[in-house]
């Protein structure tokens, strides 16, 4: 039987790496690596061995530059040693090859930076959005409710009854766009896939702290047209299990956390579509 | 000429940064500015073509969705003054750095030597402003004048083309690095003078030490061998001056103290390290028989304790608090990424799982005037903060506890202790990990960053008392990112057996790292010269003492070099070998191949006699406040919660990531809003188990003021009742020290200091007496002693002062409790007696009385009431507990109730009180701060089997949690005596440090 593989892409400051991969394992990935970029510079591991590929939380050069602006660079300019491809090639390819991206936190940051969200009528590498400092000034680690658009093309949010519960931990997350042409691009798309909102997951909500950091439209995920790549400031990965949840010692919650369904979503899709 | 990048917000686009200073200016020095605005400025120094400028302006530099740049011309610009703010030479610019990289990637190939990019910051401010204000941001917020230079331009000058830019912060070299001699056949006054004059922080007993050596006339003989004079090096000196400083050698702490108490018995302690410290564990160790779970304790950068058959748990915490004082964010910074190297250099070295900080301030809103030196606290606070936000967060570690703790003999020095956890396999390569040897022919290979001017004289100016003359050098500013490449590099070296030692670079630097490596296999071979350096110009004593950061020095054995480089190479980190580990009994030291220093081992390490220090105590006694009986305390209870010791510190806590890694279980807020404190933090290491790690801390510095025996005994029973109320298992839990003192030993400058050594000495017997009570070993632990401000005129002495850190593991993360209450209709218990010890309590200190009535600990039957408890975890029957510390049990029953957003009705003639009636009163029941007490709520159907789990231990029902949002506490004569409503004391508790 073919194997469903993940690829969870560190160095350089990212930091959530290994929590994406155990929810990989979990979610029901076969095999989930951990690489490192350098093995992706030299050629050891290979993009095209891979279905989903997750784009994990961190401070990717210390985000000194802006956040992911560094990596985003490093990934157009850096040559692969061996057949001296661009590693932005190989992410080209392995999204024309119909496979997987997910962005969290710095990694929303660098898909948008590089272009890859929005990417408005598939124009991968063209930036019509990005992601700078919270209104508050601050970093904030905080639990926010995420009102699910279902009419979204995201394969990674399918099910999602109302909403999700999770944590932001960033100190650049507030969602901008190039013009209101792309917003309302992105809304009538409705590409705009998670929304900061109240409790009840009723309304998008604008004011802190419910919106942390004054997202536009309080735009919390992204996905593109095609609905295989998707963004989002919270952390899926920080809430697998109920134990994750900051009230679980007061409230019965499942014992499966709501970050878990993205991955198992990438799973099913990838068995489906890509095996 | 270096081109220059300038990079602004689009105008429409909010300047959250600018904003952010415009309200600081107006909060920190009262002066009202309309906007300010920042541009980020590169300067790159370096042969580019103007094609690649536009490509390096437009892509990795500026965000063009938000952002504009101009390129070696200025942006049009709006402003009445500006500032722009720059790095000083050799100071480390992150971004100019990451700059760099990118530059480089675009063009494909390295800049050359020489060449460089640096950052700098213009603030454009508008408002009615004279040029004196203008001066007085720059230098009271804008520039730390220690490491950045700045320059104003008025608008007018500025549009006239008159302004001079700063210019490229680069270090030339002045001459060529040389070794000079030093001639110690002098007078006394000279040896002195030369050891003042040169930062060496050696008394003139040292000096005559050293002197004595080099007159040995074996030695000269020896020396004339290896082509070296009678005369030391600068190296040598400098050597001796890092190993043999306080902050290395820990001198007071391995002192001979003739110890006097108040009775006039007299005590010859030979070393309060080995005797109380040490001494403890031992013991601990002894009673654990079989039991045991150190693995090693005092003898790497941090302790190793077992967590499973599979694992093994690090801890560390170090403080930082002499840079911190100097510059709060680079001190800070450098304080979480330098013990984040603890752990990772113990044994082979582990993965990092959290951090802690603990941080002691005066008021941020201190409004007396401080000596010229000090910087105001609301400054200190800010940097700290910030520092230790970014040194936590961008290396992924999760920030699990802490506090602040506030008093205003901080302001002559602030305390940042900063800890680190690791967790490693058991066995790596078929090799215990906590072991580790190195064998003659291994070779010094240094990793990580390179050597520069930064933190030279570190370790022997933290020895000294903070003056007007504390050098600039002492200052490093760390760097995370490089340290991350560096781990991750470091630790797939670790899993492939790639060397055979590791341990950090810290204070000391190499001389520090390599010389303690020395001692393992008895000598070692470097060459200063083979070491990397940031910019060229460095003596070679500053290259072996320098603590420029991100670095750790390792064992590799020949056979695994290449594989070594070629990973490092790989992985982007720098890897350099700089000599071999001998057997010679030498610490031999070259420079391009000439001998600059060889030190014999043995003198190096055992060469200095202990200190001698007399230590006289007495109790003194504090004016008592009278009692008070009055019809309501609602008031104090108000206030109380508003006290910069009490109130909420979410504003800052919620800047920590305190959730990465994914293992977060107790988080630092809690409760129905998120926003009640937790007692301790619990986490899980391994995302495939529920067992998992606790950790808390104790620390109460002002029962110091009436007895520093039971300030340490309330601070080690204040981590462990925290720990143990989330459910920390007794059988698996360790402690750490860490002494911040005020200078004990007596001289011209400290009068009191025999006072002072009796504090230590009283401390030091109650860590002693209770670990061995409380059967809590010792694992690590940490002295800074010289935590004074002297500036010839004011002399500012904090309060002695111990944080005593707490680990140990829960078997089941599912049965954690939290503080919060849960249900209405929960029965409320006090465990615990409650006695008439308000000396030195927050009600206390409200009433401006400091009292002599300072809480006692009961160890035994405080560990039997914590064991009962952990029974009750264990079975399921505790639904809440929070522990009862500062303000005692009405601060407690107010916010387990706001946590929680339920009410709680609270009988005060049903607590349990030790001592005679005429004490029973409701002022003591409710604000005294007795030691081992904890609140809990149970559900009334689990009431009786709780009851009959805590048996004969001294526990009762005070009360009940109720529907209502109000916090009600009848007094012992029926009457209400407490009535608030929940909203009044979650905003008390909220408001004091919200905007901060």
């Amino acid at each position: 039987m073919a194997l469903a593989k993940a690829i969870v892409l560190t160095g350089n400051g990212t930091n959530c790496e290994m929590e994406a991969a155990h929810a990989c394992r979990v979610a029901g990935f076969d095999e989930v690596r951990i690489a490192h970029i350098s093995e992706l510079l030299y050629g050891e591991v290979r993009l095209d061995d891979f279905h989903f590929l997750n784009l994990t939380g961190g401070f990717l050069d210390g985000d000194d530059l802006g956040s992911a602006k560094a990596q985003a660079n490093r990934l157009k300019y850096a040559r692969t040693s061996g057949n001296g491809e661009h590693l932005v090639d190989q992410i080209l390819r392995f999204i024309n090859d119909g496979k997987l991206i997910l962005g969290v936190c710095n990694g929303f940051q660098l898909m948008v930076k590089m272009g890859l969200l929005p990417a408005l009528g598939g124009s991968y590498l063209d930036q019509s959005a990005t992601l700078t400092f919270n209104d508050c000034g601050r970093f904030q680690d905080r639990w926010v409710y995420l009102k699910c658009n279902p009419d979204s093309p995201s394969v990674f949010t399918k099910g999602i009854n109302g909403g999700i519960y999770l944590p932001i931990r960033h100190g650049e997350g507030k969602f901008l766009v190039d013009s209101d042409a792309v917003l309302a691009k992105i809304e009538s798309l409705n590409l705009s896939v998670l929304k900061y909102s109240d409790a009840d997951y009723a309304a998008p909500i604008m004011d802190f702290p419910l919106n942390p950091n004054g997202s536009t439209n309080a735009i919390a995920g992204l996905c593109d047209e095609s609905g295989r790549l998707m963004g989002l400031m919270p952390h899926p990965e920080a809430f697998l299990h109920r134990t994750n949840h900051p009230r679980w010692t007061r409230e019965s919650l499942p014992e499966e956390g709501d970050g878990l369904i993205l991955f198992r979503n990438a799973a099913e899709y990838v068995r489906s579509n890509l095996l | 000429m270096a081109h220059r990048i300038e990079i602004s917000l689009k105008e429409q686009v909010r300047d959250a940064r600018g904003e952010r200073i415009r309200r600081e200016i107006e909060d920190f020095l009262h002066l009202s500015v309309a906007s300010v605005r920042t541009i980020d400025v590169y300067s790159i120094d370096a042969e580019l073509s103007q094609e690649q400028l536009e490509i390096i302006a437009s892509e990795p530099l500026c965000d063009r969705i938000i952002q504009t740049y101009s390129i070696d011309k200025s942006a049009e610009l709006d402003f009445d003054y500006l500032v722009e703010v720059g790095f000083r030479p050799g100071v480390t610019d992150n971004v100019g750095r990451t700059a760099r990289e990118a530059i480089e990637y675009v063009t494909g190939c390295p800049l050359r030597d020489g060449e460089g990019v640096y950052t700098s910051v213009l603030y454009l401010l508008k408002g009615d402003l004279a040029a004196a204000d203008v001066e007085k941001i720059a230098t009271g917020l804008l520039c730390n004048t220690l490491i950045q230079r700045y320059r104003v331009v008025d608008f007018a000058t500025f549009r006239s083309g008159g302004a001079k830019p700063l210019g490229v912060p680069k270090v030339t070299a002045e001459s060529q690095p040389t070794v000079r001699e030093i001639d110690l056949n002098v007078t006394d006054e000279e040896l002195l003078a030369i050891s003042r004059d040169g930062v060496l922080a050696l008394t003139l007993e040292e000096m005559k030490i050293i002197q004595a050596y080099f007159q040995d006339s074996a030695v000269v003989a020896e020396r004339k061998k290896l082509g070296l004079s009678e005369y030391p090096t600068d190296v040598e000196l400098e050597a001796l001056a890092q190993t043999w400083s306080e902050h290395c050698k820990h001198k007071i702490f391995s002192a001979h103290i003739d110890y006097h108490d108040e009775n006039g018995n007299r005590e010859e302690i030979r070393s309060l390290f080995k005797t109380c410290i040490q001494g403890a564990t031992k013991k601990v160790r002894e009673q654990l028989g079989e039991r045991d779970f150190c693995l090693s304790v005092f003898k790497d950068n941090a302790g190793v304790i077992k967590f499973n058959d599979k694992n093994s748990l690090v801890f560390k915490v170090e403080t930082h608090n002499s840079p911190s004082a100097l510059d709060p964010y680079g001190g800070a910074l450098t304080g979480i990424v330098g013990v984040n190297r603890d752990p990772f250099g113990t044994g082979m070295g582990a993965k990092l799982i959290f951090n802690t900080d603990v941080f002691c301030f005066a008021s941020p809103f201190y409004d007396k005037t401080l000596p010229a030196r000090l910087l105001h606290p609301r400054r200190i606070y800010e940097g700290v903060v910030e520092g230790v936000e970014h040194g936590g967060n961008k290396s992924g570690i999760p920030t699990v506890n802490g506090s602040l703790v506030f008093d205003d003999r901080f302001a002559g020095k602030p305390l940042v202790f900063c800890g680190t956890a690791g967790f490693m396999p058991a066995i790596i390569n078929g090799e215990p990990s906590h072991l580790k040897n190195i064998y003659p022919g291994d070779l010094i290979v240094m990793t990580g960053g390179r050597i520069g001017k930064d933190g030279i004289h570190g370790a022997t100016f933290s020895s000294e008392e903070l003056s007007e003359s504390s050098p600039v050098s002492a200052v490093q500013i760390g760097d995370p990112i490089t340290q991350k490449r560096m781990t991750d590099f470091l630790i797939r070296a670790r899993d492939r057996g790639l060397y055979n030692f590791i341990t950090d670079n810290g204070a000391g630097g190499l001389s520090s790292s390599v010389g303690e490596m020395a001692k393992e296999c008895g000598g070692c071979k470097l060459d200063l010269a083979k070491a990397p350096l940031k910019y060229s110009g460095l003596a070679p004593w500053e290259i072996l003492i320098s603590e420029a950061q991100e670095r750790m020095s390792l064992a590799v054995p020949p056979a695994k070099i290449d594989e070594f480089l070629t990973l490092a190479r790989k992985m982007g980190v720098e890897a350099t070998v700089l000599g071999e580990f001998t057997d010679s009994g030498f610490f031999h030291i070259l420079y391009n191949d000439k001998t600059v220093a060889s030190l014999p081992i043995d003198f190096l390490h055992e060469g200095l006699p202990p200190m001698q220090l007399r230590g006289v105590w007495e109790l003194k006694k504090h004016p008592e406040p009278r009692p008070v009986v009055k019809p309501d305390y609602t008031d104090d209870l108000l206030e109380l919660l508003s006290s910069l010791n009490i109130c909420s510190k979410e504003s800052v806590v919620r800047r920590y990531d305190h959730e990465v890694q994914g293992g977060s279980v107790v988080k630092p807020f809690i409760g129905i809003e998120n926003d009640g404190p937790s007692d301790a933090a619990v986490l899980r290491p391994d995302l495939e188990s529920f067992e998992g790690v606790v950790v808390s801390h104790g620390i109460c510095p002002r029962y110091s003021d009436i007895d520093t025996y039971h300030m340490m005994a309330n601070a080690i029973d204040e981590g462990l009742r925290g720990y143990v109320a989330v459910g920390g298992s007794l059988d698996l839990v360790a402690g750490l020290d860490n002494f911040c003192w005020c200078d004990p030993v007596q001289s011209d400058k400290t009068p009191d200091g025999e006072y002072k050594t009796a504090q230590l000495v009283r401390a030091n017997k109650s860590l002693y007496d209770y670990c061995v009570a409380f059967n809590v070993p010792l694992i690590s632990g940490k002295d800074s002693m010289k935590n004074d401000f002297y500036d010839g005129v004011t002399k500012i002495s904090i309060p002695p002062t111990v944080l005593f850190s707490v680990i140990g593991k829960m078997d089941d993360v599912r049965k954690a409790v939290t503080m919060d209450a849960k249900r209405p209709g929960d029965i409320v218990y006090l465990l615990g007696k409650t006695a008439f010890e308000l000396g030195g309590s927050e009600y206390s200190a409200l009433k401006g009385f400091i009292g002599n009535r300072v809480p006692r600990v009961d160890a035994e039957s405080a560990l039997k009431r914590y064991r009962a408890y952990h029974e009750a975890v264990e079975k399921g029957l505790v639904v809440s507990c929070h522990d009862l510390s500062d303000g005692g049990l009405a601060v407690a029953v107010a916010e387990t109730a706001f946590a929680g957003g339920l009410g709680l009705n609270i009988d005060l003639q049903r607590v349990l009180f030790a001592g005679v009636p005429c004490d029973r009163r409701d002022e003591v029941l409710l604000f005294s701060e007795s030691a081992s007490r904890l609140l809990v709520t149970v559900r009334p159907e689990q009431c009786e089997l709780f009851e009959e789990v805590m048996g004969e231990n001294c526990f009762s029902r005070i009360g009940t949690v109720t529907e209502e949002t109000l916090v009600t506490i009848t007094g012992i004569d029926g009457t209400v005596v407490l009535r608030g409503a929940l909203t009044d004391f979650k905003e008390a508790w909220q408001s004091p440090l919200r905007e901060l």
